[in-house]
């Protein structure tokens, strides 16, 4: 039997366990009046704190146990502020305390592996952690090698500043930048649909054009883009023509913007049609897929995301495990840290309903996404979702984008917004 | 300019927090662990900011916010996009959500 076999047979052995599982807890539940049960969340970033936080307000009977290797998160959100100049690593970086604070057990370390029948966990420190419904929140992983040469050992070299880890992504991208000359070309490599926050590579190109106009005006930016048509597209080259000039070049794909091999050395970006492109400073957002526990646990299917009930946010492969954040299909919700936030509690709402043998809440999703395309010059998009078992729709004549046209106050205003968005957020999540 | 719309915005919001407050004990409802569509409200109107505070202000007055956004008849940048993607009734049950918190209370 080869793995993927006996893993297909385990995880239909698991949905037959959980199925039968479920009525027991509910029935413990009910006749203890109040018996705690298990919640065990893998992640500690924007949607695993999200939930472990809302679980203890909202839940205090759930033992909620936060499984995350990092002491301290860095987001992404405000990293590409970092870039600009105008906020330290510091200013993202949030610690546990708060979770811990309130109750969250916090638990150090990674997981290796996650047997749903036992619903069990295997930590990579050696120990085993049993649960009674799991959120996993793992985020992305990059798809090494999926353009040629862009290696994890590459990525030292050539930043992605994706996955934020400890900083250190952030902060080399930051020091190139700092170091290039007067004149030189950032080039930056953009992915396919879908990825980790659409409008994030075209907030990065205007903190970068922000820092170079100020400290290097006569650099330019080379975004070659993977797609013909983005987030906020109109709104962003808007703002780029009104401060940036001529600074930065957008490629779509159709004008041979998809990069297909790097060629690290000479930091030269190739294109699918040959074009060559040797930039100063190189960033390559490279194509993504669910984080690694998910594909190793067999969630994922062959887009590499995670196929779940947009209700419950439980994996279609593995009931008990509801997979929230970036790692599931969510479509047409974006991969962003407030989806990430809204949706696990409603995951984790949906877990206290089924630990109690009651059906799920009625689902609605709420997502802002603002991007700075200058230091006072915001703006957004809103989108609220439907669920229902089966299907995520956005509700029509709502939500949309910042309004087009010359409108000073509301840019500004949308800045002052986003800065307030992020300490919000941040307190949702990790206070 | 700047400062225009800036008071404009904090001028449609809303009472006193002491008086919110009194109101929120008298007619605060028996609390659903989670109203969900109240809590995306927190990803921006948690913390203290310019965004103006929810928490403990009167339900009437966090409806009639709403329902004037959505109707367009309260200058906003964002806010109309939002409260034009909810239900009356979402309106109302994270109105009475918000108002039943006490002011400074963020969730
Ligand atoms: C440049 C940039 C800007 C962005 N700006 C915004 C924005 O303005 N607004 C917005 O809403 N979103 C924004 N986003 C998107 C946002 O960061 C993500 O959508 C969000 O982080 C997703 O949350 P998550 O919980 O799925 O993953 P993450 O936040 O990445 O958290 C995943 C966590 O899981 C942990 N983990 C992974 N594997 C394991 C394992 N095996 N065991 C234990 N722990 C594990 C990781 O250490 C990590 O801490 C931005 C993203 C980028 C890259």
């Amino acid at each position: 039997m080869t793995p993927t076999l006996s893993r297909r047979g385990f995880l239909a052995a698991a949905t037959i366990a959980a199925t039968l599982a479920m009525p027991t807890i509910a029935r413990a539940q009910n006749t203890t009046g109040g018996a705690s049960a298990r919640l065990v969340i893998v992640g500690g970033g924007f949607g695993g704190a999200s939930a472990a936080r809302f679980a203890r307000i909202a839940y205090p009977w759930l033992d909620v146990t936060l499984i995350e290797p990092q002491p301290k998160f860095v987001t992404c959100p405000y990293g590409n502020l970092v870039l600009a100049g105008l906020r330290n690593l510091d200013d993202i970086t949030h610690s546990y305390d708060g979770l811990k604070a309130r109750g969250v057990k916090l638990v150090q370390d990674w997981v290796d592996g996650i047997d749903p029948v036992a619903k069990t966990l295997r930590l990579r420190g050696g120990t085993t952690i049993a649960y009674d419904r799991l959120i996993l929140s793992p985020g992305i992983a990059l798809r090494w090698g999926a353009i040629e040469g862009y290696t994890e050992a590459a990525a030292q070299t050539i930043p992605h500043g994706w996955i934020p880890g400890d900083g250190s992504q952030t902060t080399l991208l930051r020091r190139q930048l700092e170091a290039m000359e007067d004149g030189g070309v950032v080039g930056i490599a953009i992915p396919a649909n879908p990825f980790r926050c659409p409008p994030g590579p075209y907030e990065r190109i205007s903190m970068i054009a922000h820092y170079l106009k100020h400290h290097k005006p006569k650099s330019k930016i080379l975004a070659l883009d993977a797609k013909d048509a983005f987030s906020k597209q109109g709104l962003f080259q808007d703002g780029w023509k009104q401060l940036y000039g001529d600074m930065i070049e957008w490629v779509p794909l159709s004008k041979d913007g998809k990069v297909t091999r790097v060629d690290v050395a000479t930091r030269t970006l190739e294109t699918e049609f040959g074009a060559k492109h040797k930039v100063a400073v190189a960033n390559i957002i490279p194509p993504q897929s669910a984080a690694k526990i998910a594909i190793d646990a067999g969630l994922t299917d062959a887009s590499g995301w995670v196929p779940v009930n947009p209700r419950t946010f439980e994996s279609r492969a593995a009931p008990g495990i509801h997979v929230i954040g970036d790692a599931n299909i969510g479509a047409p919700m974006p991969k962003s840290g407030y989806v990430a936030n809204t949706t696990a509690k409603q995951a984790v709402a949906s877990a206290a309903a089924l630990l109690r043998g009651e059906a799920p809440p009625e689902p609605v999703y709420f997502n802002t996404c603002y991007s700075h395309v200058g230091e006072a010059y915001g703006i957004s998009v809103v989108n609220i979702f439907r669920a229902t078992d089966t299907a995520i729709t956005e509700v029509p004549n709502a939500g949309g984008v910042s309004p087009r046209g010359d409108l000073p106050e509301q840019r500004r205003f949308e800045a002052l917004y986003a800065d307030a968005w992020y300490r919000s957020i941040t307190q949702d999540a990790f206070a | 300019m700047r400062h225009a719309l800036l008071a404009a915005l904090t001028l449609l919001v809303l009472p006193n927090p002491t008086q919110a407050q009194a109101q929120a004990q008298a007619q605060a409802p028996a609390q659903a662990p989670a109203p969900l569509a109240a809590q995306a409200c927190l990803g921006c109107h948690a913390a203290p900011s310019l965004i103006p505070a929810i928490a403990g202000r009167p339900a009437a007055d966090l409806a009639a916010a709403l329902t004037a956004f959505r109707a367009n008849e309260r200058p906003n940048t964002i806010m109309g996009r939002i409260a034009r993607g909810y239900t009356e009734a979402e309106i109302a049950a994270l109105a009475a959500h918000f108002a039943s918190l006490s002011p400074g209370a963020a969730r």
